[in-house]
C-alpha cells in the first residue's frame, strides 16, 4: 500500500521485494549489498538494547557520535535521575550493563540521589526557565526521555550529516514538514539532542494553533518552542541559538498521502531573510519516514472547521478506530542534515532584496527535495 | 533654582514612597503632592495639594506651584478605598486628559512622566514571545486597565507631538510586586489556593516596588551621560517565572480550572465586587507576557537591583507562609532522600525496587 507510484519509490520497491527475497530477517545475511547500513542497524539495536560499549559501533559511518553519546549519558546520567523520578524503568534508555556491573549500588545510589534531588527543587519551584519558557532541566531529564523510546525503537530513526550543524553559534534548520501531526519536528529536536556532540539544544518555531491548544502549548514552551514569526526567530538566532523552521507549515504536515515528499511551497522565505539579518547559516534537512506515519487520505473539512483546525485527517484508521487509530505506523526514519548554506557573505540591506530571497529560498528547497529523492531511492522499505 | 516636582497619585503607597524619595534629591527645591483624597501615610513635609484631576482645578494647581517637571502615577488598575471601577476609568483617562491639557497650557514644565503598563502589550498567543517597544499587540486590550493605559499612552504621544520642547518618558511597568504593593496580581498571589487556566503556565515578570521608584526618580532628572530619559521604557526585572514556580515558591497548591470556567468565575466574583480579577487579568495568567528591556538598559541607563525571581522572593517572604511551605516539602524529600541512603547501605538490591 505504501510504495505506490511516487517516482523514487520504484526504486524503493525493486530493492524492498530483493531484500525481502533474499533474507527475512533484517540483520541476516543479506548485509552484503549494502554493508555500511547494515551494520548501522545492527549497532543500533545493540545499543538500544544495553551494550553501550559496542566495539564494532566504531567503524559504522552513519552514526559516528552515537557509541559516544551514549556513554556520555550514562556517566552523568542526566536522564538517570528522570527514569527513576517519572517511575520510568531505567533500563530502555540503553543505560549499560557494564556501567551497573562496574559502579554497582554506587551508581544506583547517586542516580537516586540525583533523581532526589531533581524531585526537591521541582517541588519548591526553584529551577531556572529562560524567556521564552523554555525550562531546558524538565526537557533533558523528563520530556526526553518521555520522547526518547518514539525516536530509538518506534521509528529507529537513522541520522547523518549531524556535524554539518556547527558546534556554536546562531543556525536555522530548515526542515521537510509532514505526518498529519508535527512528530518529525520533535524527532527532529532528539536528534539533535542526542547526537550533537556539542549537546545543542534545538529551539523550534512552532504554528500558532500549538499555543493555543491548552496542554500542547504548555509542553511546547517548556521544551523551548516558540511562536514562528519574524521576531522570536531573530532573536533566538541573536542569542546564538540552533533554530528549527518547517516553513511548509500546514501545507505540508496536511498534505494528502498521494503528494508524499512533494515539498511544497516554503511560504513567502521569510525564514531566509530571518537567516541573512542574523547571518546564520541554513541548514537544510530531510526527513524521510514521517509521511507514511498517519497516511492522510482524506480532509474532513467540515470537521475541521467545526473545531477550528487547519484540515481533519482521515487515514485508513482514524477515526474509524477510535484512538486505537491515531497509533501512528511504525516506519522507519531517516534524518538528513545537510551542507550549511552560509549567509554571512551577504551586505545588510540584501535581507530587503526580494529576488535574492526567492533565489536563496529555491536553493534550499531544491537542496531538501533532492535529498529526500537521494533517501527514498536508498531506502528499502518504508517499515525496515 | 531648584526643580518643583509634581506628583499625582500620591495617596497610594507607591506614591507616598516616590515623594518622600525624590525630596531628598539634591537639586529638588519643593514637591508637591495631588491627590483626590487624603493620603493616610505622610508625605515627609512634601506639599499636598487636595486637588481631583478629573476637574480643571488641577491647571491653577500647576498654575500656581510653577511645577517643572510633573510624574503622573496616578494611572492605577486598582480602586483606592471603596471606589468602583467607573471611577478608576474616570482617573485613568479624563484625568490624564484634564492633567495633559494643563500641562499643554503650562509654559514652566520641561519634563513629564508617565506611569503606564506592560498591559498595553496584551496577552494573546499569537503575540510574538517577547515584546519590545514597538511590539504592536495583536488584539487590543478589549477593556479594563489596559484598554486606561493604552488610551493614555495615546493621549500623551499627542501631548508629546503638540509641546516637543517638553520631555516626556512613558515607563511601561512590568507587574509591580514587593512588601506593600496593592496591585490585582499581588491580591491574586494573596488567595490561600490559586485559581489557574488548565494546560496554561503563563511566564511572568515582575519588578520589585524600590526599582520602581528608582527609575521614576531616574527619569525625573535629568539624563545621566551617554543615556537618554526621553521616550518609551519597558522596566521589567531580569528573567521570568512560570505561574507553576510562583505558586510553588509561595507554597500555594493550585487549582486547575478549564478556561471557561475560570472565565464564569471571574465574573462571579467581579459582580460580587471581592477583587478585580478582570478578563484582562485572566488573559495574563492564561498566556503570560514577558517584555524586552534592552532599552531600559542601555537608553535610559537603569539596571534594576531585583531580578524577577528577586523580587518575588521578597514579596513571598512579606505575604507570609502558604498551606505547602516550600521549606516543608523540601525538609520531606531531604527525609526520603535520608531513608534512602541509610536503607541501600544495607540493602542495595531492595532499594532498587
Amino acid at each position: 500500500m505504501a510504495d505506490a507510484k511516487v517516482i523514487p519509490f520504484d526504486d524503493d520497491r525493486s530493492r524492498g521485494n530483493g531484500a525481502s527475497g533474499t533474507g527475512s530477517g533484517e540483520n541476516g545475511g543479506s548485509a552484503a549489498p549494502r554493508p555500511s547500513r547494515r551494520r548501522g542497524g545492527a549497532a543500533r539495536r545493540k545499543g538500544a538494547t544495553g551494550a553501550a560499549g559496542a566495539a564494532p559501533a566504531g567503524e559504522v559511518q552513519p552514526l559516528p557520535v552515537r557509541g559516544g553519546a551514549a556513554r556520555e549519558d550514562d556517566g552523568t546520567a542526566p536522564h538517570g535521575p528522570s527514569g527513576t523520578a517519572s517511575g520510568r524503568p531505567a533500563g530502555d534508555d540503553g543505560v549499560p550493563g557494564d556501567d551497573g556491573a562496574a559502579g554497582g549500588d554506587g551508581g544506583l545510589e547517586r542516580r537516586i540521589a540525583g533523581g532526589l534531588a531533581f524531585l526537591r527543587r521541582r517541588l519548591t519551584g526553584n529551577y531556572e526557565i529562560d524567556d521564552f519558557g523554555y525550562d531546558a532541566e524538565l526537557t533533558d531529564q523528563v520530556l526526553m526521555s518521555m520522547l526518547r523510546p518514539l525516536y530509538e525503537n518506534y521509528f529507529r530513526v537513522e541520522v547523518k550529516g549531524v556535524e554539518n550543524i556547527p558546534a556554536e553559534g546562531g543556525a536555522l534548520i530548515v526542515a521537510n514538514h509532514s505526518g498529519t501531526l508535527p512528530l518529525d519536528g520533535l524527532m527532529m529536536q532528539v536528534a539533535v539532542h542526542d547526537h550533537h556532540p556539542a549537546d545543542r539544544h534545538l529551539r523550534l518555531l512552532a504554528a500558532d494553533l500549538v499555543f493555543v491548544l491548552p496542554v500542547v502549548n504548555e509542553l511546547a514552551r517548556k521544551l523551548g518552542h516558540t511562536l514562528a514569526c519574524a521576531e522570536d526567530a531573530e532573536r533566538l538566532l541573536a542569542q546564538g541559538e540552533l533554530v528549527g523552521v518547517m516553513p511548509e507549515g500546514f501545507k505540508g504536515i496536511g498534505k494528502p498521502f498521494g503528494e508524499r515528499y512533494k515539498l511544497q511551497r516554503f511560504g513567502r522565505g521569510g525564514f531566509v531573510s530571518t537567516a541573512l539579518r542574523q547571518g546564520a547559516p541554513i541548514i537544510p534537512c530531510s526527513i524521510v519516514g514521517a509521511e507514511e506515519i498517519y497516511p492522510m487520505i482524506g480532509n474532513s473539512k467540515t470537521l475541521a472547521r467545526l473545531l477550528g483546525f487547519p484540515y481533519f485527517p482521515l487515514t485508513p484508521t482514524f477515526p474509524w478506530l477510535g484512538p486505537l487509530g491515531a497509533v501512528p505506523l511504525p516506519t522507519k526514519w531517516t534524518i538528513q542534515f545537510g551542507e550549511p548554506i552560509r549567509t554571512d557573505g551577504y551586505a545588510p540591506e540584501a535581507a530587503e532584496d526580494p529576488v535574492l530571497m526567492f533565489n536563496l529560498t529555491d536553493q534550499v528547497r531544491e537542496q531538501i527535495q533532492h535529498t529526500l529523492y537521494k533517501l527514498l531511492v536508498q531506502r528499502r522499505s518504508v517499515f525496515f | 533654582m531648584g526643580k518643583v516636582v509634581l506628583v499625582t497619585g500620591v495617596a497610594r503607597p507607591l506614591g507616598g514612597r516616590f515623594v518622600r524619595r525624590v525630596q531628598r534629591d539634591p537639586d529638588v527645591e519643593r514637591v508637591v503632592g495631588v491627590d483626590a483624597v487624603v493620603p493616610e501615610h505622610h508625605l515627609g513635609g512634601a506639599d499636598f495639594v487636595q486637588a481631583d484631576i478629573r476637574q480643571s482645578a488641577i491647571g491653577r494647581v500647576l498654575a500656581e506651584t510653577r511645577a517643572d517637571t510633573v510624574v503622573h502615577l496616578d494611572v492605577t488598575g486598582t480602586p483606592l478605598g471603596s471606589g468602583s471601577r467607573t471611577s478608576v476609568k474616570e482617573t485613568n483617562v479624563i484625568g490624564t486628559m484634564q492633567l495633559l491639557g494643563a500641562c499643554q497650557k503650562s509654559p514652566t514644565v520641561r519634563r513629564l512622566v508617565v506611569k503606564s503598563s506592560t498591559n498595553v502589550y496584551g496577552s494573546a498567543p499569537r503575540d510574538p514571545a517577547v515584546c519590545t517597544e514597538t511590539t504592536a499587540p495583536k488584539s487590543l486590550p478589549s477593556g479594563g486597565f489596559a484598554k486606561d493605559a493604552v488610551e493614555v499612552e495615546g493621549y500623551v504621544r499627542g501631548f508629546a507631538r503638540r509641546r516637543p520642547d517638553v520631555s516626556v518618558t512613558v515607563l511601561r511597568f512590568a507587574n509591580i510586586l514587593g512588601p506593600a504593593a496593592d496591585t490585582p496580581l499581588a491580591s491574586y498571589f494573596g488567595l490561600p489556593v490559586l485559581p489557574t487556566v488548565f494546560g496554561y503556565d503563563p511566564r511572568l515578570q515582575f519588578v520589585h516596588e524600590d526599582d520602581v521608584i528608582e527609575v521614576l526618580r531616574l527619569s525625573s532628572h535629568e539624563p545621566r551621560r551617554s543615556t537618554l530619559n526621553s521616550g518609551t521604557f519597558n522596566i521589567a526585572g531580569d528573567g521570568v517565572l512560570l505561574l507553576s514556580q510562583c505558586s510553588r515558591r509561595l507554597g500555594r497548591p493550585t487549582v486547575p480550572l478549564l478556561l471557561p470556567a475560570v472565565t464564569w468565575a471571574g465574573s462571579l466574583v467581579r459582580t460580587l465586587g471581592m477583587t478585580d480579577f478582570s478578563p484582562e487579568q485572566i488573559r495574563l495568567l492564561t498566556h503570560g507576557r514577558v517584555v524586552d528591556t534592552t532599552q531600559m538598559r542601555e537608553t535610559l541607563g537603569f539596571r534594576p537591583t531585583y531580578t524577577t525571581a528577586g523580587a518575588f522572593t521578597d514579596f513571598a517572604r512579606a505575604s507570609g507562609a502558604g498551606l505547602l511551605p516550600p521549606e516543608a516539602l523540601a525538609g520531606a524529600v531531604d527525609r526520603i532522600a535520608e531513608l534512602s541512603r541509610r536503607g541501600s547501605g544495607h540493602l542495595p538490591t531492595q532499594s532498587a525496587n
